[in-house]
């Protein structure tokens, strides 16, 4: 067997879980992007090209709403902020990749950091491309997901109302996962109170930035206190 | 579709815009020849929970308290996510179950 097709191998077990979420996220995508009249062939392009659940999901209704480029573009930067947060904790991960790195770089979901951050390819496995197999795989279920949930869709008619909450369903579970995965909880409820004051303080449509910038802020002046709570 | 074909385009080229710029910025200013501030990677380990936390109040954001159903649906579904969650630790399961769930609840419960 050649280097490429152990790393194919060894990546796909470990992709497991996110191909039963991703097929099933992008078979609700697929079902409610079919919904408000775009068929297959949009979803194809959004899922191949974009390869982010959350803001496709939010762009449903930049798509059901007036034209608004600009609108689109902070909004777009504003929910995948926290992939810059990825990035930074794949600098370490990434140094190795090579002529690979752009599409590991394009690839980052919260799906495939979770498993790139979490899981060290087998002995004898080149890191890059078990790397590399990994974001494909995981862009190969969202890409097939989605568009069988916009075949479904047009073949199927159902009441699809509500549907939208698989995507606070998915975060829930993260959220609980990230939970039991870590004794320092300070993080996790720094983010939820500062979002939960500033929705409280600023209404939902404007509280996303001062919550992030008070995150950022409460994580840099408790970063001595949290530091000690990392320590085993 | 409320936008032409156009408009959807460059809406898409756009999304695409932004979200490739959230991803590889941190690559473009931290360089592998040069050593990461300690306070950087520090916000790279920390950062994902915070956000985690961010984004589910970010899904909850339109759900009024005040106004029937007063939460409810949201409330109780996800109570069945965690119950599940922490007793078989099954994604799809909690997901799929916890989505249904509150379909059922806003299709015919709380109508």
């Amino acid at each position: 067997m050649n280097e490429k097709t152990k790393a194919l191998r060894a990546a796909f077990p470990v992709t497991i879980p996110v191909m039963t979420g991703y097929l099933f996220l992008g078979m609700g995508y697929g079902i409610l992007m079919n919904s408000i009249g775009y068929g297959p062939l949009w979803t194809l392009l959004m899922s191949l090209l974009i390869f982010a659940g959350s803001i496709q999901y939010v762009a449903i209704a930049l798509l059901t709403s007036a034209f608004n480029p600009l609108y689109t573009l902070l909004l777009t930067l504003m929910v995948n902020a926290r992939h810059l947060f990825y990035g930074i904790s794949m600098l370490e991960g990434f140094k190795g990749a090579g002529r690979l790195k752009p599409y590991l770089v394009f690839g980052l979901t919260d799906e495939t950091f979770s498993l790139l951050s979490a899981v060290d390819p087998p002995e004898g496995i080149e890191r890059k491309w078990f790397q590399f197999f990994i974001t494909l795989l995981d862009h190969v279920y969202w890409v097939a997901g989605s568009v069988l949930g916009s075949i479904i869709g047009a073949v199927i008619s159902f009441n699809s109302m509500g549907l939208d909450f698989v995507l606070t369903a998915l975060f829930v579970v993260i959220f609980i996962d990230q939970w039991k995965g870590t004794k320092n909880h300070i993080p996790a409820l720094v983010g939820l109170g500062s979002a939960l004051l500033c929705l409280l303080l600023f209404g939902q449509d404007h509280f996303m930035i001062p919550a992030m910038v008070l995150i950022l802020f409460l994580l840099t002046v408790f970063r001595k206190r949290i530091r000690e709570e990392e320590k085993p | 579709m409320t936008l032409t074909p156009a408009q959807a385009l460059i809406t898409i080229a756009l999304l695409v815009l932004g979200t490739v710029t959230t991803r590889a910025l941190p690559f473009l200013f931290f360089p592998p020849n040069k050593d990461t501030p300690a306070f950087v990677l520090y916000l790279g380990r920390v950062l994902p929970y915070a956000v985690m936390g961010l984004l589910v109040v970010f899904c909850l954001k339109g759900v009024s308290v005040t106004v029937a159903p007063h939460g409810f649906p949201e409330l109780l579904a996800i109570l069945v996510i965690l119950g599940l969650h922490l007793w078989k630790s099954n994604v799809l399961l909690s997901i799929g179950a916890g989505t249904v769930f509150y379909m059922l609840l806003v299709q015919y419960v709380f109508v």
